[in-house]
């Protein structure tokens, strides 16, 4: 990233970036909130979860925040109804691609999908849930991966990869069918990578990854505990 | 017995816990604001036996599970002027549609066979036959109000059912969360 | 360097014999015998032995028995074509012997038997750049290939011309890319030549073909592999590349085998490899293979695939052309986007420009499939319309049925109604019209034909096909499946529809990649086009084609 600003408008705000730095950044430098899921400040943007979409003008696509350099000049709009019902929907599909059960998860309170529902003002879905069988791997003898609650965000896959240099998990199988595996898919109690750090657990957005002997609502996330990563006041 | 000034009330409970009839009592003492501008014409913290006619607004807990739950959501909703599902319950089928991935085979297996200690026998007549998968009440009827939260707080019943009868748009976007 | 010295390798291909196993002297005839998959799969191989068997016992000296690529016309294989008379014989078998008699006789100077291919359309129509030696070389002896100017337009590259020569002629021809988006290929060989890298470029070929009903480029790589690397090299000269990949799926093991023989002919004849065609020119081609996911032709899920890594797209810019392959300068072009590159460099731009229309240049092949009764390969100019492709080439609808719809473009394509039969092929106007080139599937459906079927069937190998690296593709494609299946079992309802286009639109605006933006096209195009028939499986829960089963329902 060089050090040659960028000036350009959010949401009818005057606001100045680097050169090579995401409007997503720029905008939440200046308070202005954008969703997100797949990002986490410290892993490299991979710009999956389509949340952050924000409309640029002079272009009928809408661009993934998180991946999209700031230019000199743009003009950006991160709120409109257009958006604001898309993203309704990506949420839509999250909530009725696995079973998530908020009252029941350790994650309640503390979750980014849960909240995402709220903050976008979902209160209820349109399309039918899919009720996938989704197993629970509890082998590991401090964590649990609960598949029904994953929301494929790839987080656990990048903590793994880029700060405990372990690449434990990735992800198997494609579509709806595509699931986080340990290894070549062990179980991760079986796994000879994984190195016990929780780093994954740290990061997961939502109930899929979590210590054991947490019940229901006690999986509060310690961000800060997590070297390298800069944690967002979700701690 | 009514009182035309008083708006028409009723609450069901299909599948679910009554967490949510138990979160709509503890409003408290803004029980008698509500029963100022609202009558319970039905529900399980009255005597009505039928589902009456010409209700203004019924607030419904719990999912659709079975014959008999779907049989309800049809005649309340044909009787009800606001339809409000409330609770998780009734707007994503929560905890009892955990059974959805399995089928209802294996959970009367579970429950009266696996875990019997006397006449292990799934019942089949008397208790009303499970459907094949546990849906939120809008999948058969029409629902005008959601009301998310496990259970929603006795704040926003309060101010939903109060805005509902005073005429006004109850605002639960960006207020009510699932869980 | 003088071009004598260059064009030696060929003339040193050229001494060599045409055909080891037939008797010396020039063919009076020749029986060119399919070795394609298609005829192939029918024992194409058997009737190859066995008419040159037949030919030997006639004691014909001067005809030639040859295998080679694909024919064309695939529906009605094996074929054998025998140019010299301009006939063709169709549904050729080993032991018919009535057949084989009257190839013999044909060959022979006698009464010729089999199709006259001058009188019919599917042969007159076509106009032949990228599929020109298709049928007429044998796919695994370069010495074929060199025999009918090949190799010589990049000779002509190499030692006559500039990078910016070349670019500039190619940028002159119009072509556009083949794969499907139809971007300026010019314009895209200019951004990788500027493009700077210490550590090198790449070229790549695009030959992970996976529309469903498509087999333009396996046709082309099994018929004429030496023609897509030829292109591919004289890409490489004009970017400044010197390494390239081939990325074909497994699911073409023929012509995985033929790009490979035809990779280590090219280099024993000194035209690929560290010295091309006696010049300093450095150029290196290898074969991956796919493992078997659509997503992998789009193209920065096929960088990711080469590179070793799981095949998902990522999202751009970057484009290939500034980080590709291992973060360098990439070109990816289309297999039959590179076959066209020999004749533009050879003829010349302005000639490749004056075939076609306005804005679309040149030729396409498309894989003709479907409900005609002249299912197979075919290239024909840009600006035809496809009235003559369905009706004059593909013979019209096979069984008397009526026509209905085209679907171009594979699964982001659309569905043509009879209303637009009029309409020219080219980017723009299928583009208007709700669909798009894509890479060359062409499926004709009769009256039979449930529009809203064809719209889940679609949406069906989305969903199998979709990585699931972005929600909108990977959960949307199963919900809009649902929803279609809903309707078609005449369960749906008006409000299912209206969620069908909300949720098709969201996903056309929020998807990472082509695979979940075009997904929708099918079902937008269907209901532009067809709408009656949604509604009349929502409302009247009737399938006026009679194909869906109704099974009613109260939900």
């Amino acid at each position: 990233m060089s050090d040659e600003v960028r000036t350009l408008v959010i949401d009818g705000r005057d606001v100045a970036g680097a050169s090579g730095q995401s409007i997503l950044s720029v905008a939440r430098e200046n308070d202005i909130e954008i969703p997100t899921l797949c990002h986490l400040e410290g892993l490299s943007p991979v710009g999956s979860c389509r949340l952050c979409m924000v409309e640029v003008e002079g272009t009928s696509r809408l661009v993934a925040s998180c991946v999209t350099a700031v230019e000199e000049g743009m003009r950006v709009t991160t709120r409109s109804s257009r958006l604001l019902a898309y993203r309704r929907r990506v949420v839509e599909l999250l909530f009725t691609e696995r079973n998530h059960v908020c009252s029941v998860c350790v994650a309640d309170n503390h979750c980014e999908l849960q909240e995402l529902a709220r903050s976008l003002g979902a209160t209820h879905f349109e399309l039918a849930p899919l009720h996938p069988v989704a197993e629970v791997d509890a082998t590991h003898e401090r964590f649990v991966l609960d598949h029904n609650r994953c929301v494929l965000c790839g987080r656990c896959v990048r903590a793994c990869d880029e700060i405990e240099g372990a690449h434990t998990w990735d992800i198997r199988g494609r579509g709806t069918t595509a699931r986080l595996v340990a290894d070549l898919g062990v179980p991760w109690g079986e796994s000879t990578t994984c190195t016990s750090c929780g780093k994954c657990v740290q990061v997961c957005p939502t109930g899929a990854l979590y210590e054991k002997g947490r019940s229901v609502a006690e999986a509060k996330r310690r961000r800060p505990y997590v070297p390298f990563l800069v944690a967002r006041g979700q701690a | 017995m009514t009182n035309p000034a008083k708006a028409r009330v009723a609450t069901i409970w299909l599948d679910g816990c009554s967490g949510c009839h138990m979160s709509l009592l503890d409003m408290d003492e803004r029980l008698l604001e509500l029963a100022q501008r609202a009558e319970i014409v039905y529900g399980c913290l009255v005597d009505a036996k039928e589902f009456p006619d010409n209700v203004d607004v019924t607030l419904v807990e719990g999912a659709v599970s079975s014959e008999e739950d779907l049989r309800k959501a049809r005649v309340v909703r044909a009787r009800t002027r606001v339809l409000v599902s409330l609770g998780d319950c009734a707007v994503t089928a929560n905890v009892p549609g955990m059974r959805n991935p399995f089928g209802p085979g294996p959970v009367l297996e579970r429950a009266y066979l696996e875990n019997a200690t006397l006449n292990a026998q799934v019942p089949t007549g008397a208790v009303p036959a499970l459907l094949p998968e546990v849906l939120p009440v809008h999948a058969y009827v029409p629902v005008d109000v959601f009301v998310p939260g496990c259970p929603p707080s006795a704040d926003l019943i309060f101010s939903v059912v109060m805005d509902l009868v005073e005429g006004r748009q109850p605002a639960v976007e960006g207020v009510a969360r699932f869980g | 360097m003088t071009s004598t010295e260059a064009t030696e390798p060929l003339s040193r291909a050229r001494r060599r014999p045409v055909e080891p196993l037939l008797p010396e002297g020039e063919a009076r005839a020749s029986a060119n015998v399919c070795q394609a998959a298609g005829c192939l799969s029918m024992q194409s191989d058997l009737v190859f032995e066995a008419l040159r068997e037949r030919v030997v016992a006639a004691g014909l000296g001067d005809v030639a028995v040859r295998r080679v690529g694909c024919l064309g016309l695939c529906a009605a294989g094996p074929l054998v074509e025998v140019p010299e008379r301009g006939r063709l014989f169709d549904h050729v078998h080993a032991d018919d012997q009535a057949a084989m008699d009257a190839l013999v006789a044909t060959l022979a100077g006698g009464e010729p038997g089999g199709r006259e291919t001058s009188k019919e359309p599917f042969f007159s129509h076509q106009v032949k750049v990228v599929l020109e030696r298709c049928g007429r070389v044998d796919p695994e002896r370069v010495e074929d290939y060199l025999a009918t100017g090949g190799y010589q337009a990049l000779t002509q590259a190499v030692a006559t011309m500039s990078p910016e020569e070349v670019i500039t002629e190619v940028a002159r021809s119009g072509l556009r890319g083949r794969g499907g988006a139809g971007y300026p290929t010019g314009l895209k060989w200019a951004t990788v030549a500027k493009a700077t890298s210490a550590e090198g470029k790449y070229v790549v070929c695009n030959a992970d073909e996976g529309d469903p009903g498509a087999f333009m480029d396996r046709s082309v790589l099994e018929s004429c592999p030496q023609q897509v690397l030829e292109g591919m090299a004289i890409a490489g000269y004009a970017v400044g590349a010197h390494n390239a990949y081939v990325y074909v799926r497994a699911e073409y093991p023929l012509a995985v085998k033929r790009l490979n023989s035809a990779i280590r002919q090219a280099e024993r004849e000194g035209l690929l490899g560290s010295r091309v065609a006696g010049t300093d020119f450095e150029f290196h081609v290898e074969v991956r293979i796919g493992a078997g996911a659509f997503v992998c032709g789009e193209e920065t899920a096929l960088l990711a695939s080469i590179q070793g890594e799981r095949g998902t797209p990522r999202p751009r810019p970057p484009y290939p052309a500034s980080r590709g392959l291992w973060g360098r300068p990439t070109l990816i072009n289309n297999v039959e986007t590179f076959a066209n590159v020999p004749a533009i460099v050879q003829r010349g731009g302005d000639w490749y420009s004056s075939i076609g229309s306005a804005k679309s240049k040149g030729t396409k092949v498309f894989a003709l499939a479907g409900a005609v009764v002249n299912t197979g390969l075919i290239e024909v100019p840009m600006g035809l319309t496809l009235r003559q492709i369905v009706f004059d080439i593909g013979g019209g609808l096979a069984g008397g049925k009526n026509f209905k719809a085209v679907q171009t473009g594979g699964p982001s394509g659309g569905c043509l109604p009879e209303a637009l039969l009029d309409m020219p092929i080219d980017y723009e106007s299928l583009a208007q019209a709700g669909s798009h080139m894509g890479s060359g599937g062409m499926i004709v459906m009769d009256e039979a034909t449930c529009m809203v079927d064809v719209a889940k069937f679609f949406m069906d190998f989305c969903r199998e096909e979709s990585c699931g690296k972005c929600v909108p593709c990977r959960a949307g494609t199963v919900q809009v499946h649902r929803l279609l299946e809903k309707i078609t079992r005449g369960r749906g309802t008006r409000e299912d529809l209206a969620l069908l286009e909300d949720l098709a639109g969201m996903m056309r605006s929020m998807s990472l990649c082509g695979l979940g933006q075009g997904a929708p096209n099918p079902v937008f195009s269907t209901l532009r086009y067809f709408r009656d028939e949604y509604l009349a499986h929502v409302d009247d829960h009737v399938c006026p084609a009679g194909a869906c089963e109704m099974d009613g329902g109260d939900r």
